[in-house]
């Protein structure tokens, strides 16, 4: 009886067998990748807002303090949303006729929210707090990267877990003193490494194994 | 033997049913809302609820009387603080004064901050006279309420963070119109110097 496989396809066999390998590999490779990517992310992806708000224009330009807006961020989880009525502190006087401003003076007319398009969002079943975060010595910057540089306001880190680590496990390699919190653009005037360890002390950080705990987080 | 397998069947499919009403997205979708979350059975839409009028935070009641209503505010005349004067409310009130007044009325008071320059109404400077002999009170109401073209900051300034501005603007005050002698010994020498 003739062999139905010629002799040749031994070789297609074994190359498909290791040839799958590689294939798999390169699938969870890409997997991996598109999970780390803006398009999961949304990291770098400015969103659709109802007004054209400008970061860069309020706190690069003017100069305004985060504080003045967010003004919870010091004391609370959540670093609060401005109500309509901190805009309108100045746009009550200044580009008081700008069409882009008519969301603003709509949502002051008839007392309704304006919804915005939340940036930040964190995943599920993740507890954050500003308040501990801004009271220890991280700076805005340090997630939300310069945004006295954003036009448009975008997600500057991943959020991944990860990501959140990186500084659970490396305090010191981020940390700044806390007059420095909201100063966008601040360099370490001393190594890093060195102000590091001493704020460390100096703000009780919490131990790696507290801050790498998952109950801090996940709670 | 089929007898068997028809009963295993039957065991199975029913823990397979019993399993299935354990499928609920209870935990994921919690009866709870996240701050400033849209909601729908609120006729405004607004999960996180505007302050009854009136509202007190706990433990700010010393520090924030409230005033009859219609009556002029009692804090308008008030020419000494509820608070304790501290060299840290002094700071305090230098960090929320450039926070939330410099945007207008500049580091100094002097009133040309950087909103003013975009067009706003010019604020009066914080050292003209009259202000300087205001009760001190008075800063506290105008944070409060607003007066002329400046806003109210209630909702931005909780009540003793106001003092501590109050507080500030009175060392601002006096730093305007300071003398020489004023200055304690060393730190003369040395503005001496720079001169």
């Amino acid at each position: 009886m003739a062999q139905i496989f010629h002799r040749s396809t031994n070789f297609l066999s074994r190359f498909s067998i290791f040839g799958s390998v590689f294939f798999l590999a390169i699938l969870l490779w890409l997997f991996y990748d598109l999970e780390a990517s803006p398009y999961t992310t949304q990291q770098t992806i400015a969103r659709e807002q109802p007004v054209q708000f400008s970061h860069a224009h309020h706190v690069g330009a003017i100069g305004i303090d985060c504080r003045y807006c967010h003004t919870s961020v010091e004391k609370a989880a959540f670093a609060g949303i401005p109500p309509t009525k901190t805009c309108m502190n100045c746009h009550s006087q200044i580009w008081a006729q700008s069409p882009y401003l008519e969301p603003v003076r709509e949502s002051f007319r008839t007392d309704k929210s304006l919804e915005w398009t939340r940036v930040n969002d964190l995943p599920n079943f993740v507890y954050f707090d500003h308040s501990i975060h801004v009271n220890k010595g991280v700076g805005c910057e340090t997630c939300h990267g310069r945004v006295d540089q954003m036009p448009l306001m975008y997600q500057a880190a991943s959020l991944q877990m990860k990501w959140c680590l990186e500084c659970h496990r490396h305090p010191e390699r981020y940390l700044r003193p806390k007059e420095e919190v909201f100063t966008m653009g601040w360099r370490p005037p001393v190594e890093q490494a060195v102000l590091g360890e001493r704020l460390k002390r100096e703000y009780h950080v919490r131990d790696r194994v507290v801050l790498e705990s998952c109950s801090t987080c996940h709670r | 033997m089929t007898g068997k397998v028809h009963r295993a069947t039957i065991y199975l499919g029913a823990i397979a049913l019993i399993s299935a009403c354990g499928c609920r997205q209870e935990m994921y979708d919690q009866p709870k809302y996240r701050p400033l979350q849209k909601s729908d059975f609120f006729a405004d839409q607004r999960a996180s609820r505007p302050l009854v009028e009136g509202t007190v935070a706990r433990g700010t009641l010393a520090s924030a009387p409230v005033p009859a209503a219609g009556a002029p505010s009692a804090e308008e005349l008030r020419t000494t603080m509820p608070v304790p004067l501290t060299r840290e409310l002094l700071a305090r009130g230098r960090q929320r004064f450039e926070i939330f007044c410099t945007p207008c009325h500049d580091r100094t008071g002097g009133g040309g901050g950087m909103v003013v320059r975009r067009g706003y109404r010019p604020p009066p400077s914080l050292h003209i006279e009259r202000l300087r002999d205001a009760p001190i009170g008075h800063f506290y109401d105008v944070i409060t309420r607003g007066l002329g073209a400046m806003p109210d900051y209630a909702q931005q300034i909780p009540p003793e963070d106001r003092w501590a501005i109050a507080a500030y603007v009175r060392a601002l005050q006096l730093s305007q119109r300071a003398a020489l002698a004023d200055v304690p010994e060393p730190e003369r020498r040395s503005l001496k110097e720079r001169k």
